[in-house]
């Protein structure tokens, strides 16, 4: 019987941990539900135009929301746009908010990071006070002012939240680039004249990448979450852009119907609605599932 | 000291800001009155020098000085505050302190659900949700501040309601008038609700994780050899020191009921600091961008020097390093 190689045990044994917890299950799937919307998009709903397929397309003007129906299969919300377009290009817009956000922010976060837990000193403390200055100030708050100040728009607020959130990941590669720092084989590769930016890809990062990489799938939901916030209150796209907190922005004055029927218009901002929460739901989850998958403390082998 | 660098450079970033909008607006007159054209560095020393010297600029949302529209908003939003806190610590702890204490009952596992749903439900979604429900359905607990009547009220007798604190709930104990005090608590139940699910979520995770920690360890082992019943192990031993951990994230805590009450106060129209930054936003109002960015710096820090400060008191192995 060939031993298996150490690394692919400790994967394996991973992938079990990460798998034998229930809710892990539910995160993925639901992730993976929504991968399959975002790609199959073209087919699940055909744009109409076809140089912009993020635009909703409308049929009138009326403010009053349609019910579902065959032409419409989630109904209308105000402005007539169609909510079942909008949903499904919506997970488009959700996706690339979050990746395009962590991505940036990680970039920025890790590498700074780096720099300030592998040189210590005067530059660890020049970034850390840095750091601190970005803490002081609430993420929505901070970003909200970022967006008025670069005008409107989903770029726009895509580039505020990632200027604010890599302040997180700073913190903690740096705090998990200390506890390797000072170990055997970085001081043996220092002797070696391996120059420190190869130390540091080679031997650091791979080894203190972890800590970071949970985070940042912790933080992709809430990323979204601001994201939706700030285009409900009209900072985000132009109307009639597919995104979900633009949706509830339009259902808002919708949300009590006549006094008979107070729930009448419950599809304008169910749909919408639950579209974020079940998104942010399956990155926390998964997040969640890692974090238990690879605490030191949880995990006895 | 410290604190004085964590509060001063986001204003010098918010700075930067004023020339945007101006710019955009293409007035050159303007942008040479005020001086936008000036390097920033030069512009921020101008800032700070009128700020020191209380001048915070004018805001259009408001129509009245910044300095002296702040006490018409701040009230508002520390009257919220004021009865969500203690529904969020009380909560928080109870349920966390169960959860931790009944590993993997139902309970816990209620909670689990319950935190990572009160950390996936978007604020403004939940608090359109609850309304929809209790002013569209019931009709229970209408958004605003007062009820028209109530407002009329004291626009009519401003001599019978006389304003001591601005917290209209207090006030109106204190001027004998309790429709209104009732008036105001009817009009905080929902998003006083709203703050508690949303920012509980962390709190009761922190302590639920701390009182496992705590619950296995050797001195609650002791105690129970020793025959000291169960409630007195949980609420005098393992619970005190569970809370250590809870006191660190305070911070996150109060910065998530900020950021929580933009959102609950936009849904529910309730006209305070949270409104006021997210109107001051969508119509571009800079210099109430710049102050509600220094003022939520300043209670940031602070909180954050108060909870360094707390450490200390409550956990005296910190002191002695």
């Amino acid at each position: 019987m060939a031993t298996q190689h150490p690394a692919l045990k400790e994967f394996k044994y991973t992938l079990h941990r990460i798998f034998k917890n229930p809710t892990a299950i539910l995160g993925f799937t639901l992730l993976l539900f929504f991968i399959t919307v975002a790609v199959m998009a073209p087919y699940l709903a055909p744009p109409k135009y076809e140089h912009n397929p993020y635009k909703v397309p409308h049929t009138g003007f009326s403010s009053i929301p349609q019910p579902p129906s065959a032409e419409h299969p989630f109904g209308t919300t105000s402005g007539q746009y169609d909510i079942y377009y909008a949903a499904v290009w919506g997970t488009r817009t959700s996706f690339k908010i979050g990746l395009f956000v962590v991505s940036i922010a990680l970039l920025i976060g890790v590498t700074l990071g780096c720099i300030a837990g592998y040189y210590g000193g005067l530059v660890d403390e020049v970034i850390m006070r840095c750091v601190d200055a970005f803490y002081a100030i609430p993420f929505l708050v901070l970003a909200m002012t970022i967006v008025v100040a670069f005008g409107r728009g989903l770029d726009v607020i895509m580039i505020a939240i990632a200027s604010v959130a890599w302040r997180n990941y700073v913190r903690v590669m740096r705090a998990s680039i200390l506890t390797i720092r000072d170990l055997d084989y970085v001081n043996a590769a220092k002797l070696m004249g391996v120059s420190d930016f190869r130390i540091m890809m080679r031997h650091i990062l791979p080894n203190s990448i972890f800590p970071v990489m949970i985070v940042a799938s912790m933080e992709i939901g809430a990323y979204v979450l601001i994201a939706a916030f700030l285009a409900f209150l009209g900072l985000g796209a132009p109307r009639g852009y597919a995104d979900w907190g633009q949706m509830i922005a339009l259902a808002r004055n919708y949300i009590v119907g006549p006094p008979d029927d107070p729930f009448l218009y419950w599809y304008t901002i169910a749909i919408p609605g639950g579209c974020i929460v079940l998104f942010v739901l399956a990155w926390n989850l998964i997040g969640d599932a890692l974090r238990d998958a690879f605490d030191p403390k949880l995990r006895r082998e | 000291m410290f604190s004085l660098l964590m509060t001063f450079s986001p204003e010098r970033r918010a700075m930067v800001y004023v020339t945007t909008p101006q710019q955009a607006k293409d007035i050159p007159s303007l942008i040479k009155r005020y001086g936008f054209d000036q390097p920033f560095y030069k512009q921020y020393g101008r800032w700070a020098k009128e700020v020191a010297s209380g001048n915070f600029g004018y805001s259009l949302v408001a129509s009245r000085p910044v300095s002296e529209a702040f006490w018409i908003y701040f009230p508002v939003s520390l009257e919220l505050a004021l009865y969500a806190a203690p529904c969020i610590i009380i909560f928080g702890i109870w349920m966390g302190t169960k959860a931790g204490r009944h590993r993997n009952s139902g309970f816990d596992h209620f909670s689990r659900v319950f935190s990572i749903i009160g950390w996936s439900l978007p604020t403004f979604l939940f608090a359109l949700v609850l309304l929809m429900i209790f002013y569209g359905y019931t009709n229970w607990f209408p958004p605003g501040i007062l009820s028209d009547e109530s407002s009329l009220y004291i626009i009519e007798h401003p001599d019978k309601f006389i304003r001591y604190t601005g917290l209209y709930s207090i006030d109106g104990i204190l001027n004998g008038n309790l429709s209104i005090a009732l008036d105001s608590l009817k009009h905080l139940v929902l998003p006083v609700i709203t703050l508690t699910v949303v920012v509980c979520a962390i709190l009761m995770r922190v302590m639920r994780s701390g009182m496992i920690e705590e619950m296995s360890k050797d001195y609650v082992t002791t105690a129970r050899a020793k025959g000291v019943d169960e409630n007195t192990i949980l609420i005098k031993h393992a619970r005190r020191n569970a809370l250590i951990p809870v006191i660190t994230v305070a911070g996150t805590l109060v910065a998530l009921l900020m950021e929580g009450s933009v959102a609950v106060e936009i849904i529910f129209n309730r006209q305070g600091i949270g409104w006021w930054l997210a109107t001051s936003a969508i119509q571009l109002d800079m210099p109430v961008l710049m102050a509600i960015c220094l003022f939520m710096g300043v209670v940031f820090v602070s909180v954050n020097l108060i909870v360094d400060i707390l450490y200390a008191v409550i956990d005296p192995r910190i002191r002695l390093d």
